[in-house]
């Protein structure tokens, strides 16, 4: 009997917005920026920061869809990352009296040497082998932090509870409010710098490696460099989503690092769109916000509630809210040309 | 020396059931290529419809049987229902299907038999085998009915024709097409045969671990360890995985000082991820050839 022959898991469908169109992203950027600044003017206290929630998700999830989206990597230890950089604000404004600005670049930069460095074994696993393998990560992230010989620094299951910083310059805003503003400028800037990095040379290689490897290694892409770096980029992004969440929440403990997050931003990821860095927000918006009303809907099967809305969504947008929004850019340009011919 | 075999065959016992578990997930791996995350809910519920069965009065053997019937029925149902619409999604939504799935079933089962923990019957006793104390008849049967399984599916795949049409529906769809074999189907019973197996893991793990709606979680885990080490081509190796990690679990935890009692899981994880840094394909998964 021969080997069978199969296609090689290819695992997505790439959804790069064309670049013709990129004038238009601009403004729709700018004006989503604009409103999003406008917004919290309008909103109660815990619905400001219940968004400022969404975008720490949202830019959590775009670090995930760097590695998955754009480089055809796997993960399900997402949450582990995430910790690593709740940690290491916490650490370092509790026991070395670093202000909260400064831990979000070394909080990145310890996520990016962890994420590099898991990065490399991994690059000998593919598909469900490398699932299992950050699976792995997901599972010993929370039973580390509770280690005992850690709890000095780690503060053990209790975990660190930490203060809310106050606006700077006098600003007349409470620390909730002004830490929506703080998230909304760390989140344009990382989604800017995001949208670049694919649009890049780089970014293309990542792209060239997710589709075809060994095509893009005869084109001369150092395939392992490039896979290890984007497993480090997305661990830094999600690092930093960790800081910020450390901060606006003020206080990190072990259980809130489970698989059940890693899952969570997974959801959030084929929500939104994979391969696609705006869909982000509309599935971290999924994400915190689905929950709640499954649970308002039924208290007892508010579990079967949330699964059926994810299996309607699924149903409806088999490729997640990019693949609607495509959908419907077809459809306009169709019309444009319609109305030019006629 | 007494206290390491005394481990091993301890780390056996509680490796038998993940085995079972693995077992049925190579199971639907052959079938539909991914891994089900609902698998464990899905052994879950089964076990519980055969608690109920018993509550009712059914004998062990008569719930047994019927519960085997129900879950390959709500296996197939599932797959024709739910999976079979999203035939073209991405493998991601598939996954996101499964973690849909996941919390549907085990919503439903605490919301019908709450989440209280519920004692289980085994049909083997609860003595010690043979007079030795160190496994019990519960798990020495354990072992013995996933050694029979494993044989039946042997048996069932290499020497039947329904088992080979379900092998090419899995290793070439469109070609399993063209020479009549029909494909959604196939896949269908490969769901309906995974939940059978499930449901038989479910019942012989459950006097274990009790019966309650979250039992499958850990031991998913394990299996999940298991499957992925023997490799997931392979039914055989999947059983042994799931030995292996049983008992890699067991001597980390006792063995190694301080750390290995909080991180039994996580010692084995780290030993299962390097075997596979080591041998990508699992311990006796063929590697697949993949034309460019």
């Amino acid at each position: 009997m021969t080997e069978p022959m199969r296609p090689t898991p290819s695992p997505q469908a790439p959804a790069a917005p064309p670049r013709a169109a990129s004038q238009m992203n601009w403004q729709v950027g700018l004006a989503v920026l604009v409103a999003a600044a406008i917004l919290p003017f309008f909103l109660k206290n815990f619905v400001v920061f219940q968004i400022t929630m969404v975008m720490i998700y949202a830019i959590a999830i775009i670090g995930l869809n760097l590695l998955t989206g754009f480089n055809g990597q796997f993960s399900l230890g997402h949450a582990a990352f995430y910790a690593i950089g709740a940690y290491t604000a916490a650490i370092l404004m509790d026991k070395f009296d670093v202000s909260y600005v400064w831990t979000l670049p070394l909080a990145g930069l310890v996520s990016f040497v962890f994420g590099y460095l898991f990065g490399l074994p991994a690059l000998r696993l593919e598909g469900i082998y490398l699932a299992l393998a950050t699976f792995g990560l997901s599972v010993a992230a929370p039973q580390l932090l509770k280690l005992s010989p850690f709890e000095h620094w780690t503060g053990g299951v209790q975990g660190i509870v930490l203060m809310k910083p106050d606006a700077p310059f006098g600003l007349p805003l409470n620390s909730d409010r002004w830490l929506y503003f703080f998230t909304l400028a760390v989140g344009a800037l990382m989604t800017w710098m995001a949208l670049n990095l694919v649009n890049s040379r780089t970014g293309r290689a990542m792209m060239a490696i997710r589709d075809n490897p060994i095509a893009a290694r005869a084109l001369g892409v150092d395939a392992p460099r490039y896979k290890a770096l984007t497993f480090g980029v997305s661990a830094m992004y999600t690092g930093v989503a960790g800081a910020l969440g450390a901060i606006v929440i003020a206080f990190v403990a072990p259980d809130s690092f489970t698989l059940l997050l890693s899952v969570s931003l997974l959801v959030g990821l084929v929500v939104g769109g994979v391969g696609w860095i705006p869909g982000a927000i509309f599935g971290a918006l999924f994400v915190s916000f689905v929950p709640n009303i499954a649970e308002s809907l039924s208290k007892g099967l508010s579990g079967a509630f949330y699964g059926a809305i994810l299996l309607v969504v699924i149903y409806l947008a088999p490729s997640g809210v990019a693949g609607l929004f495509r959908a419907a850019m077809i459809r306009l340009k169709t019309k444009k040309a319609q109305g030019r011919t006629a | 020396m007494e206290l390491f075999i005394q481990q091993v065959v301890a780390g056996l016992a509680t490796g038998s059931i993940y085995a079972c578990m693995a077992l049925a997930l190579v199971m639907i791996y052959q079938a539909i290529e991914h891994l089900n995350f609902a698998q464990g809910e899905m052994a879950m519920f089964s076990t519980f419809i055969a608690w109920q069965l018993m509550q009712w009065g059914v004998p062990y053997w008569g719930a047994f049987v019927l519960t085997i019937g129900i879950a390959f029925a709500g296996g197939v149902f599932i797959e024709r229902v739910v999976l079979a619409p999203l035939h073209n999604a991405p493998i991601l939504s598939h996954v996101v299907t499964f973690i849909a799935l996941y919390v549907i079933i085990n919503s439903f089962a605490g919301f019908i038999w709450d989440f209280t923990v519920k004692p289980f019957p085994t049909p083997f006793g609860t003595s010690p085998l043979l007079g030795s104390n160190l496994i019990g008849a519960h798990q020495a049967g354990t072992i013995a009915v996933t050694l029979a399984m494993l044989l039946f599916l042997f048996v069932f795949f290499r020497y039947t024709r329904i088992g080979l049409a379900m092998r090419a529906a899995a290793a070439n769809p469109t070609s399993a097409k063209l020479v009549g074999i029909r494909v959604g189907w196939m896949t269908a019973l490969g769901w309906g045969m995974a939940a059978a197996i499930g449901s038989v893991a479910g019942m012989l793990i459950a006097p274990i671990v009790f019966l309650e709606p979250n039992m499958m979680l850990s031991i998913l885990v394990y299996a999940f360890a298991g499957a992925v080490l023997g490799g997931l081509t392979s039914p055989g190796g999947a059983v042994l995985g799931g030995l292996i990690v049983g008992v890699v679990e067991n001597l980390a935890g006792t063995f190694i000082p301080v750390i290995g009692g909080e991180l039994k899981l996580t010692i084995a994880l780290v030993i299962i991820v390097a075997v596979l840094v080591w041998k990508p394909s699992g311990l006796f998964g063929r590697s697949i050839v993949v034309r460019v």
